[in-house]
């Protein structure tokens, strides 16, 4: 099958995201005996073109009329490009760029769309994708009926994976028409922190904690594990945190390798957005919290003494790693 | 001004996911339903404080059988003024868009809101998908919403910040938490939406282009590893050799 992966970007830096979009589709080519193809927009420098090449064939269609992320014309340059050059398989990631784009990407082209896959198609008897519903509660097989297919890669569900290719960059300038959404500005989330949605590792504490004086033992131990703080919903709305670490259901869903919950209970509503995380550790003073359930490693006690302690043990554990 | 709110119905927020017809049907038995978070806390109230502060009229439209009208009578209570029901079966988000983008051509909106995603199928595809067929500017995933001089200043989330951007009326919204605040219908609003128009109108039968062939549950986690509260060393060396995570 000929795949097609749009690779985002924003302040000429490649999304890491779009690493493992690339990586998956060059799968899909390799096991149909296709070919791949990515397409980029942007600024990037060569350095950033050559890392995005590496992970596919290294071939790449990259078109720098806009810096600026306008769904209606990046979805018309993708789907003009599908449409010209015949691709079968259209991958996005499923971020924020994505779940813009991907959704009138595909209903240009009368092609079925699953957003959020969480593994590689399946090609017996039809082409189905799998993906998590009812907020990571079940996982549901989609099939894709239309003869172009596009699918929408949830962060962190492949490595990313290099071959070494080399680039081949074509530039293209197709006319995509009036500008439909103006930038004005980019507000930046509050202090260096990691990026939650594409962290590995996530420190999360809830309303145990009492209040936003006692978040600097989090902070802490976020720092020294290179984590991405996180917090219960109902420490944001109270104020102690601000609201872009809301997770949940109704906050952001995240699956890191690790999730440390310190102090939230596990409601099913919270559960919904973490549940996805490879391990979860819950540190919570009664034993009876149903995050437990959930989780792969316990501690029952009281924050206040755990943390401090669970703070000097991975300082010597880093101390002798290094 | 004139708004659009769609309105999905979903499962309750505690409900217990269970399938039928061999793992190939939500088993919507005992199942309470209510409006899409999404599509009622932020996309209608929005629309409805747009409203009271300029004037206009908001409409909700729910492409589903019969058993959507109590979550649209809901939808009427906190405040919309007229529903219309698009009498199909959803089954795909591509046929949603479809049967809401030709009732958008039979009618004049300035604003089209929706959720973010649904809170069952977890699509995020309606918004753009309609969107695209009606041919208007979209954007998704928006936590602030105000409109003046026929434009839409929003503030979209992104990796690593919000971007604050302007569009075009007649445009397509999904909306965020932020955008607004949950209101809780009182007893005039419910009294109200009793009397309040809901349409029914037929379905245009457009195409479907996906469908769910099975669904599983999450494999049983394995019961915890209790680690005493006095040694975090244990901790970290499972995080480091058991998990590998760290
Ligand atoms: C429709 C809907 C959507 C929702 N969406 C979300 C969502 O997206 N995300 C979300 O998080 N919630 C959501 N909620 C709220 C959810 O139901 C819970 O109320 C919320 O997650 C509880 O937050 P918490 O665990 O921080 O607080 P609590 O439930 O108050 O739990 C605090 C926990 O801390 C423990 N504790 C107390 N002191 C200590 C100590 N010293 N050391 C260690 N542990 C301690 C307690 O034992 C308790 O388990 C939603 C609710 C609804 C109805
Ligand atoms: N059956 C439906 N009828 C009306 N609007 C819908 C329907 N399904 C989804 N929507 C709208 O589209 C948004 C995104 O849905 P989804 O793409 O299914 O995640 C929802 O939040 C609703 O605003």
């Amino acid at each position: 099958m000929k795949v097609l992966v749009f690779a985002d970007s924003s302040n000429g830096k490649v999304a890491k995201s779009a690493f493992e979009a690339v990586t998956y589709g060059k799968k899909i080519a390799d096991q149909s005996g296709g070919s791949q193809t990515t397409i980029s927009y942007g600024q990037l420098e060569d350095s950033e073109l050559d890392e995005l090449a590496s992970y596919g064939s290294g071939e790449i269609l990259h078109y720098s009329g806009d810096t600026e992320m306008d769904p209606l014309r990046l979805a018309k340059l993708v789907s003009g490009v599908a449409t010209d050059q015949g691709y079968e398989v259209i991958v996005f990631s499923h971020d924020y760029t994505g779940k813009s784009i991907a959704p009138m990407t595909a209903a240009k082209l009368r092609a079925g769309l699953v957003t959020g896959a969480i593994d590689y198609p399946k090609t017996d008897g039809g082409f189905t994708v799998k993906k998590a519903v009812f907020s990571g509660k079940a996982f549901a097989e989609v099939k894709i009926n239309s003869t172009i297919k596009v699918i929408s890669l949830l962060p962190n569900s492949i490595s990313k994976e290099k071959n070494g290719a080399t680039k081949n960059v074509s530039a293209i300038s197709p006319d995509l028409g009036a500008h439909s959404v103006n930038v004005v500005e980019f507000k930046a989330k509050g202090g260096e922190g990691i990026n939650l949605t594409e962290a590995e590792l996530v420190v999360s504490a809830g309303r145990g904690l009492k209040g936003p004086e006692n978040w600097g033992m989090i902070e802490e131990l976020a720092s020294e594990l290179g984590a991405a703080t996180a917090c219960s919903r109902p420490v944001a709305d109270i104020g102690w945190r601000p609201h872009h670490e809301h997770v949940g259901q109704t906050g952001i869903a995240i699956r890191p390798n690790l999730y440390i919950a310190v102090g939230i209970s596990g409601a099913i509503q919270h559960l919904a957005g973490v549940n996805g995380s490879k391990v979860i550790v819950v540190v919570n003073t009664d034993s009876e919290a149903p995050f437990f359930t959930a989780a792969d490693y316990g501690v029952v006690g009281d924050a206040f003494e755990v943390i401090p302690k669970l703070l000097d043990a991975l300082k010597a554990h880093n101390a002798a790693q290094a | 001004m004139n708004i659009l709110v769609c309105i999905s119905k979903a499962p309750d927020t505690t409900s217990k996911i269970t399938f039928k017809n061999k793992n190939t049907a939500f088993n919507e038995d005992g199942v309470q339903f209510i409006v899409n978070p999404y599509d009622e806390w932020y996309a209608l109230v929005r629309a409805l404080e747009l409203k009271e502060a300029q004037g206009g009229k908001v409409t909700i439209v729910s492409v589903g059988g019969a058993d959507v009208e109590p979550v649209m009578r809901k939808a009427l209570a906190i405040g919309a003024d007229e529903a219309a029901r698009i009498d199909a079966n959803p089954t795909d988000a591509f046929q949603v868009a479809s049967e809401i983008a030709t009732y958008c051509s039979q009618n004049s909106f300035d604003l089209i809101l929706v959720g973010k995603e649904t809170i069952d199928y977890n699509g995020s595809q309606v918004g753009g998908m309609l969107a695209a067929i009606v041919d208007l500017p979209f954007v998704s995933n928006v936590s602030k919403l105000e409109v003046s001089d026929g434009k839409a200043q929003v503030e979209r989330d992104k990796q690593g910040g919000n971007e604050v951007a302007e569009l075009n009326l007649p445009c397509v919204i999904s909306s965020a938490k932020g955008m607004a605040e949950q209101r809780i219908p009182n007893m005039r609003g419910i009294m109200a939406a009793r009397t309040k128009p809901l349409t029914v109108i037929p379905s245009a039968n457009p195409e479907t282009l996906t469908e769910i062939t099975a669904f599983t549950l999450p494999p049983e986690k394995g019961s915890v590893k209790l680690i005493d509260p006095d040694n975090m060393e244990e901790l970290v060396n499972l995080l480091h050799n058991e998990a590998k995570v760290i």
